[in-house]
């Protein structure tokens, strides 16, 4: 018979390693994000709350029907009377702050990998790993190399929630009609600038779905975030789950729901805006 | 010295996994088919030669799958040939390196494309815009010469429409113009006007005609459509399975079709609207007017005919005088000039048979046919349009009477 294969202990080595060896380097990342995190949550946290929920009525008017405007006011009034606003402000950072590192990271990727089919074919299977594995697996390395609190979790969120940010990219770009690349080419445009003026603009829409999908992954991920230490919403669900208060757990997980179909409606228009 | 715009030297395309085996293959002698069965692999194009000449049109013709549309993209390399020379100007445009093909395809070649191909996202003037941009042009000279070229295509008041605002017809002039504002020596045309229905697809070609008598550009033109190509071309190729079957002018292809495959081509034109006035008209007998009556009626006599045409010395027309009258004249000693007709019907020589039918078939005489000084050059009779019409060559003259 074979032996068992020591995977387990070869994965441990290798986050030593990396913990060991790399540890300035997290921790630089580490401070990085968590003083973003600190200054969206203090820039929240100083508007006054009715201010903050008629700005983002606003914008959603703006952006969307009158419809969607009137439950954006309606549902985060709602949270704030049930005493949920600071929590919520938690949350809303984290997931900006995980969305926004998604889109630093995944456009780049996802525009190399429209490029080049080499770097499609390795980047896919990647790709496919990060979102099949069970998220709670991400939570151990982020502690290791960011510790407990903000940091981790959004660590651990960017990693599930990338994925449609790249994917997505990739696709919008490949779609663009052949047709059209050949004009771009036959009147000698270079590849960057038919990247610029062809290829990005008529995949916008399609980055925008996969911006959309980034940030509903990134909600989902709240009350994974909270067992390594993420405040917000998540962490008042986990704690309403494991006291089994009925009532809490409803209230907190509201707020979540309200919380996504704002955040759904309003990353939703914000591409189509322009073209109206 | 007229050295040739674009020289096409052997340029063979063979898509697959190993083309240079498919170009062995081709020298040993296989068809494209048999290539296609032994190794999977597709010849587009086969050892193409030909010269163009500067300021001609020159169009590309043949099947669905001929290599058309492959050999077109060679000359600006959206394809690289696997074997051969494209000389543009006497420059190989094969041998360029990536910056001199960009330079050569923002000032030299532009293309217009079957489905258009226009930038959505853009407006009108912004698509047309779009080479001017790509070269770096400041913004004030992009949107003059763009303006320009919509004013040439007849799109001005549209620039700011999207194209999916526009019809099929007006989006292909944006195409048009869009490759006009770069000022290119060479337009390659891809089917441009194949995606348009037939009206539409007339007043284009006339457009482009009309264009070309202003620009002279040297325009390369594709199309599976032989009234199209015989509308256009000065010159035609047509290619069958990747090869240029035969080259020449519109009247060359017509009446000596190289082989079979070119006359099975040409067999189904319909020759009404193909052939002009000044291939079916006859050798007319005329008069001077100062002959008087009894030497016209000699003539008609002679020939056998029942009306003779009058003329000047400068062989301009004045009128006709039928067997009767003359007769009649003669009887009461009148001059030709009172009793000849002066209503005689004229058509211009470069009228197609198929506009001329009804005016033939309701002409009590012959119809005229004159140049723009009015001097008579034929005459139409309605035998020699049917036999014509019938395929009969010995009724077609070259270019004019013998
Ligand atoms: N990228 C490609 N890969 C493989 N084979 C190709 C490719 N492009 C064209 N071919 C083949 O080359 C041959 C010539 O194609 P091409 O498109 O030049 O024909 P065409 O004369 O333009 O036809 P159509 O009138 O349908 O446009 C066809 O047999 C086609 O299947
Ligand atoms: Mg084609």
């Amino acid at each position: 018979m074979i032996p068992k294969i020591p995977l387990a202990d070869w994965v441990d080595t290798f986050v030593d390693f990396l913990t060991d060896k790399l540890e300035p380097f997290f921790d630089l990342i580490s401070e990085g994000i968590g003083n973003f995190v600190d200054f969206l949550v203090f820039i929240l946290t100083s508007i006054p709350p009715i201010l903050l929920i008629l700005i983002f009525a606003g914008i959603a008017l703006w952006l969307t029907r009158w419809t969607n405007a009137l439950f954006t006011g309606v549902g985060l009034w709602l949270i704030y009377n049930l005493d949920y606003w600071e929590a919520t402000l938690d949350t809303l950072a984290l997931v900006l702050t995980a969305v926004v590192i998604s889109i630093i990271i995944g456009i780049p990727i996802g525009i190399w990998m429209s490029q080049s089919d080499r770097a499609r074919n390795i980047i896919l299977p990647v790709l496919d790993f990060m979102q099949t594995m069970p998220a709670f697996v991400y939570l151990i390395p982020a502690i290791l190399f960011f510790g407990i609190g903000m940091v981790p979790g959004i660590i651990a969120s960017v990693i599930f929630a990338m994925p449609p940010t790249i994917r997505l990219t990739n696709l919008g770009i490949r779609q663009v009609p052949e047709d059209l690349i050949e004009a771009a080419n036959a009147f000698g445009s270079s590849t960057k600038q038919r990247l610029l003026k062809v290829q990005l603009p008529l995949a916008t829409p399609t980055i925008m779905a996969g911006i959309n999908q980034s940030v509903m992954l990134s909600l989902s991920m709240v009350v994974i975030s909270s067992l390594v230490g993420a405040p917000g919403l998540g962490a008042d669900v986990y704690r309403a789950v494991s006291q089994v208060k009925v009532g809490i757990g409803f209230e907190a997980g509201l707020a979540i729901v309200i919380l996504a179909i704002v955040l759904d409606r309003l990353s939703q228009n914000i591409g189509k805006q322009k073209q109206n | 010295m007229s050295q040739a715009k674009i020289e096409v030297r052997n340029v063979t395309k063979v898509f697959g996994k190993s083309p240079q085996q498919g170009i062995k293959m081709l020298n040993e002698g296989l068809t494209k088919k048999q290539i296609l069965e032994k190794s999977g692999m597709t010849v587009g194009v086969n050892k193409a030669n030909f010269e163009i000449k500067a300021g001609e049109i020159f169009v590309i013709m043949g099947l669905s799958g001929s290599g058309k549309s492959t050999l077109v993209r060679m000359f600006n390399r959206l394809i690289d040939p696997t074997d051969g020379q494209v000389l543009i100007d006497g420059q190989d445009i094969v041998k360029m390196k990536p910056e001199q093909l960009r330079e050569i395809r923002r000032t030299k070649l532009s293309m217009v494309f079957q489905r258009f191909a226009l930038f959505p996202h853009r407006t009108v003037l912004s698509n047309t815009e779009y080479g001017l941009e790509i070269k770096g042009a400041d913004k004030l000279e992009r949107k003059q010469k763009a303006m320009e070229a919509l004013e040439l295509v007849g799109l001005k008041g549209y620039e700011n429409s999207y194209p999916s605002e526009l019809s099929g017809g007006m989006q292909q002039r944006v195409g048009l113009a869009r490759a006009l504002a770069n000022n290119p020596d060479i337009l390659l045309m891809d089917e441009a006007f194949s995606a348009l229905d037939p009206l539409i697809r007339k007043d284009m070609q006339n457009e482009l005609l009309e264009l070309q008598e202003k620009m002279e550009k040297t325009i390369i033109f594709i199309t599976h459509d032989l009234d199209e190509a015989l509308r256009l071309g000065d010159r035609i190729a047509l290619m069958k399975d990747g090869s240029i079957v035969q080259v020449g002018t519109p009247e060359e292809i017509l009446t000596n079709p190289a082989n079979d495959y070119v006359e099975r081509f040409v067999e189904d034109v319909d020759l009404s609207k193909v052939l002009t006035a000044s291939h079916v008209m006859k050798r007319p007998e005329k008069i001077l007017l100062d002959r008087g009556p009894r030497v016209a009626l000699q003539i008609m006599k002679d020939v056998g005919i029942s009306s003779v045409y009058i003329v000047d010395k400068k062989q301009k027309l004045l009128g006709a005088v039928t067997a009767q009258d003359a007769a009649d004249a003669v009887k009461n000693s009148k001059t030709l000039e009172e009793v000849m007709t002066h209503d005689v019907e004229t058509i211009a020589p470069d009228t197609l048979i198929a506009d001329m039918f009804e005016r033939v078939a309701n002409a009590t005489l012959p119809l005229a046919v004159i140049d723009e000084n009015h001097r008579l050059l034929g005459i139409i009779v309605r035998g020699a349009v049917l036999a014509a019409l019938a395929g009969d060559e010995i009724q077609l003259n070259g270019n004019g009477v013998n």
